[in-house]
């Protein structure tokens, strides 16, 4: 069985299960987060009276925080008083971060946990080794009333990278290349394991960020086999165990495989419209900017914030550009003053707000005008998605967005590095 | 339920979430309001020129991108009565189950001809669609399924 299966085995109490399989598993976490106040309804309309496990579930207001309108106010008001009166205690207000991001440094997220989120890219988590899917309002409020919930036993595409990234070239840019070449519905319902000699070289925040934009495949979950690395990464957040066996054993069998030259990869962007528009930055260089975000589950940590420091510092951000930089949770945003990114930023013209999902989702804190290019590192470009359904995005790495602030238009990070 | 009947309503590929119900309307809660912004990131005036009972005729990886179960209210809220595509997203597919509206993956869905604008006529016991006089057969959804769409839904489930 691979690592995966048996998390699924386990927390269904089952010996062994295969693809394709349906199982119904005890959830270990459950979070919801403030755009799902329908959980709140749809728990009630199932006939709910108490949560099954109030420890076991989160509530984190990150995409609509702080509230930007009295109903989102509301909304916020109505979870506040549902969590009070069901016995939840782990509700993440306004200003703690993005919720995948919440959940692993408040230690809710171990090797072989099995985290469900009402969030697309709670694949994130696979890349500490543990099972995480997000779900909609329904089947969160099946969880919070019976504790468990149905799965598919996924396939696993199995991605191998080898070789050393060149200078300039982050995780970003990686993901993006593999989305591109084998297209955002490539892995529907799968589970996406990442190994290799470039994965294990990747500092742990980097391998988030390839399992965070799986789900741009249309992953269920994402998976990374856990080493040293990951346990000094955890050991900060006060994990020191797997809380199930998590090993693939020597026999299993992916479904696919595919390897990729990780040192041949360039600095990638995706072109406005879909993640899959697969494109070299050094090819759309000159492109005009109006405004560039650094920020997101996907864009937003301590190293992507570092990055664009050490980029920006002494330079200032072109005069027709607006930089938004948005920590992915107070923890960051903490340690960014503490190393003092955070003043260097600001001193090159970029503008801090509040840890959170920001305009990432075109609710607030920056959404784009008609006409109007944004650069983000966030994970998603759709028509709208940002704002007004006539901007363009284009999804790229922090090293990518923060070069490109210096000059208001799309610029290689390679070129600045060679001077 | 056996037997749903209205107008085809065609979209392309990857058609995500974001244009099936875009993220400024998120803060919503009331079904009828959320009706009316249905598709409006794919196509501004579906809902003044949609006719309650349509069905949506997509491509592959309809319903890709974030979780928001609004996207399925919407459909529902909307009047979309099914929706056939190439394949769908995880995410999305598993809500239309849980809210009851009927999702049919016929990957070959090119060879059935369906146009924009088209009388449609799906029966979802027997697997068929009918359009412009032609007679295609899917295999129809697991039994489970279908009598949790014929019950409304899994709320019903727990109702009773």
């Amino acid at each position: 069985m691979h690592a995966i299966e048996k998390i699924l085995a386990q927390a269904s109490g089952k010996s062994s299960v295969t693809a394709g399989e349906i199982v119904t598993a005890e959830v270990d976490v459950g979070e919801v987060n403030d755009l799902y106040l329908q959980v709140v309804k749809s728990f009630y309309e199932l006939g709910g009276t108490r949560v099954a496990h109030p420890e076991r579930i989160t509530f984190v207001f990150d995409h609509y925080s702080p509230a930007p309108s009295i109903k989102a106010a509301d909304n916020h008001k109505q979870m506040r008083e549902f969590c009070a009166k069901m016995g939840i205690e782990a509700l993440f207000d306004i200003g703690k971060g993005v919720c995948h991001q919440v959940l692993i440094e408040n230690g809710f997220v171990a090797p072989g946990s099995l985290v469900v989120e009402t969030d697309s890219h709670t694949t994130t988590l696979g890349a500490l080794g543990a099972f995480g899917t997000g779900v909609g309002a329904t089947d969160m409020a099946l969880i919070l009333r019976n504790g468990s919930l149905w799965f598919r036993v996924p396939e696993v595409m199995h991605i191998v990278f080898d070789g050393a990234l060149k200078p300039g070239v982050m995780a970003k840019d990686l993901i993006l290349h593999v989305i591109g070449v084998l297209k955002q519905d490539a892995a529907i319902y799968k589970c996406v394991e990442f190994s290799g000699s470039t994965v294990s070289a990747l500092p742990v925040e980097e391998r988030l960020v390839l399992c965070n934009m799986s789900v741009e495949m249309g992953a269920k979950c994402a998976y990374i086999q856990p080493d040293q690395k990951t346990w000094d990464y955890l050991a900060k957040y006060g994990i020191t165990h797997a809380v199930r066996d998590v090993s693939t054993d020597p026999d299993y069998r992916y479904s696919e495989e595919h390897h990729f030259d990780a040192s041949a990869i360039e600095p990638s962007a995706a072109l406005p419209g879909s993640v899959d528009n697969l494109a070299l930055v050094k090819d759309q260089s000159g492109t005009h900017i109006d405004q560039i975000f650094i920020g997101t589950c996907t864009g937003g940590r301590l190293n992507d914030i570092k990055i664009a420091a050490e980029i920006l510092k002494g330079k200032k951000v072109a005069k027709d550009t607006r930089l938004i930089i948005i920590p992915a949770s107070e923890v960051v945003f903490k340690e960014a003053l503490a190393q003092g990114y955070v003043q260097t930023l600001v001193e090159s013209g970029a503008v801090f707000s509040t840890p959170g999902c920001g305009p990432c989702l075109g609710a607030h804190e920056g959404v784009i005008a008609s006409g109007e290019v944004c650069l983000t590192t966030s994970s998603r470009n759709f028509p709208g998605r940002m704002g007004s359904t006539d901007g363009k995005i284009y999804v790229v790495s922090p090293a990518t967005a923060a070069a490109s602030a210096i000059s208001g238009t799309i610029t290689n990070p390679r070129s600045l590095l060679k001077k | 339920m056996n037997t749903i009947h209205g107008l085809i309503y065609k979209f392309g590929n990857n058609i995500d979430t974001d244009q099936i119900y875009p993220g400024r309307y998120l803060e919503l809660t009331e079904p009828d309001e959320i009706g009316q912004h249905a598709m409006e990131g794919a196509d501004p005036t579906f809902h003044s020129r949609f006719v309650k009972g349509g069905v949506i005729v997509a491509g592959t990886n309809f319903g890709c991108g974030s979780s928001r179960e609004h996207a399925v209210i919407a459909l529902k809220n909307a009047g979309v009565s099914a929706v056939i595509a190439k394949s769908f997203a995880r995410i999305f597919y598993r809500n239309c189950i849980n809210l009851a509206l009927p999702a049919i993956m016929i990957p070959e869905l090119d060879d059935y001809r369906l146009a924009e604008g088209d009388d449609i006529e799906i029966n979802l016991f027997a697997g068929t669609i009918k359009s412009s006089g032609i007679l295609h057969n899917f295999p129809p959804l697991p039994e489970n399924i279908l009598e949790l769409i014929e019950k409304g839904g899994v709320f019903a489930l727990y109702k009773s």
